[in-house]
């Protein structure tokens, strides 16, 4: 079975179901958040409330649901362009049953209330030490089947894939420096605003690197092969990862604006994010093209509609970040739902909606089937989740402009013109909305999961995917 | 903000790595062709058989 003549299909199999699974979980933490915000009654219990569920959202959906899909389509895209089987079956093994403990983990410790309180890093040190177990062996696994490819060029997918799992160890090592003082409790390495620097700088890289950078070479593989085209300009490509992963690393700061940050380094982190719109910008127009001359295909093929649409949410986002990060906009937006609005036009807009569309791809591969059990259940949920993302982030919108110019009015005497539980009062309509937009979202999920359950049901799953000849691979 | 002396360094560090990649990158010519390997990969057929 392990035969080096073909492909490790197992755990991308396993990963790709996962992502489903976890991706259905997360998104209804979110839709539970996103209810006890218009209904606060709805903080049930102490491990029901607000403040615990927050986190297990921002995991499940992050690190759970991107994770689990990045893991797939990068182990599938490494193998199918390096043509050769993964590096190690049993590291690949060990990296899928290590990250799901990894996950169950935050969902038992984070409801409890065990937190290092750091955004997006809140899994206290035992986690943070499996977390850094697994992505060794990651890295292991994915740098030994490029090492051991029979294609002598590296496809520009994988060095977006290859640059993500470096920088996410790095960025976790360093971030997550902490001294246990006891098996569920630790206190950063660093203290004060140099906490709060180096959170950012692991903040604002995850995005970065994890929600970004992997993501394009889920991107990259993934529409020419479901467009049948290739990338409209390879060369642009590879341009847009140097580019890219260049200029990255300072952008963090703009989480900071206004904050005891020295000056000198919000306007660095203002500038890095602005210079960070060109190559956002050449990626997205370079995916796009791919396209021209097959744009009807767009019409009849649900995934490509997925794919497409995620890179239009892709040029949004990566234009109203680097807005946002100007400081007189900044000024406005910041700690306001827009910033909520913004996260989420790029995690369910690019991020979710590229891994559904990759993950569509795979499942009949997988499974041995030509194509999913309906493709109007996928077209379905394409305009479920579409309406869902604009509801969601216009509402966030409007609240977030609303509560910026609210909480910023004076009156002639200098005084406030509105208490803050005015603008909470404010805030429930959007709120309302933003639940719907994410029911929709969520219900697009369940329509996706009963589609994968009826391709894959009864079907033989594909593990004998013959690798081709080597002198078809060099041709 | 004694912290940028370990990011700082870190990042320029960083930016040599980088660096050195892509120098070995062209050296071993993973750059002589930006046409071919976009089209290889549309070659590779991974439909499952009938």
């Amino acid at each position: 079975m392990s035969s080096q003549n073909t492909y490790n299909y197992k755990v991308v199999r396993q990963f790709a179901v996962m992502t489903v699974v976890w991706g259905i979980v997360g998104m209804l933490v979110g839709v539970i958040i996103a209810a006890q915000l218009i209904w606060p009654d709805l903080n049930l219990a102490p491990w029901l409330s607000y403040g615990r569920l927050r986190p297990l959202h921002t995991n499940a959906v992050v690190f759970a649901f991107g994770g689990c899909g990045l893991f797939a389509c990068s182990y599938y895209v490494v193998q199918r362009t390096s043509q050769v089987r993964l590096f190690s079956d049993a590291l690949a093994a060990f990296t899928f049953w290590g990250w799901q403990l990894v996950i169950v983990l935050a969902a038992i410790t984070l409801p409890l209330g065990y937190t290092t309180a750091k955004e997006y890093a809140e899994l206290e040190w035992p986690v943070d030490i499996l977390i850094t177990l697994v992505w060794v062996a990651y890295a292991v696994v994915f740098f030994g089947t490029i090492a051991k490819r029979r294609v002598k060029h590296i496809y520009v997918a994988n060095w977006f894939f290859g640059a993500f799992v470096l920088t996410i160890a790095l960025l976790h090592v360093v971030n997550s420096a902490e001294i246990p003082v006891s098996f569920w409790k630790s206190y950063s390495a660093y203290a004060g605003v140099q906490d709060a620097m180096v959170q950012w700088w692991y903040g604002h890289n995850a995005v970065g690197f994890f929600l970004t950078a992997g993501f394009l070479g889920i991107m990259y593989y993934f529409i020419p092969k479901q467009a049948e085209r290739p990338v409209y300009s390879y060369r642009l490509s590879v341009v847009h990862f140097w580019a890219l992963i260049f200029t990255y690393m300072w952008a963090g700061p703009h989480h900071l604006q206004y904050t005891a940050l020295p000056d000198w380094t919000q306007s660095l982190g203002m500038i890095f994010s602005l210079i960070l719109l060109a190559p956002s910008w050449g990626g997205m127009i370079n995916g796009v093209m791919t396209l021209s001359g097959a744009w009807h295909k767009l019409r009849t093929d649900p995934i490509l509609k997925f794919l497409v649409t995620s890179l239009s949410f892709y040029g949004m986002s990566t234009f109203e970040g680097p807005m946002m990060s100007i400081k007189t906009v900044n000024a406005l937006s910041h700690y306001t739902d827009w910033t909520i609005g913004h996260v989420h036009s790029g995690a369910l807009g690019w991020v979710a909606m590229v891994t559904i569309g990759a993950i569509y791809y795979l499942i009949p591969r997988l499974f041995g089937r030509q194509e999913m059990h309906s493709v109007k259940l996928i077209n379905l949920h394409f305009w479920v989740a579409t309406i869902g993302v604009v509801l969601y982030i216009a509402a966030m919108w409007i609240a977030g402009v609303m509560q910026g110019l609210m909480w910023r009015a004076v009156n002639p005497d200098g005084t406030l013109t509105y208490t803050f539980a005015e603008v909470v009062k404010e805030m429930y309509p959007y709120y309302t909305v933003r639940l719907v937009g994410g029911l929709m979202f969520l219900s697009g999920m369940l329509i996706m999961a009963w589609n994968v359950w009826k391709t894959a049901a009864g079907q033989r799953a594909v593990d004998d995917a013959k690798i081709p000849d080597l002198a078809l691979a060099n041709a | 903000m004694d912290i940028v002396y370990l990011l700082v360094p870190l990042s320029v560090v960083l930016a040599f790595i980088i660096g050195g990649v892509f120098w070995w990158a062209v050296r071993r010519g993973q750059f002589e062709d930006l046409e071919g390997p976009a089209h290889r990969i549309i070659m590779d057929d991974d439909r499952p058989e009938q």
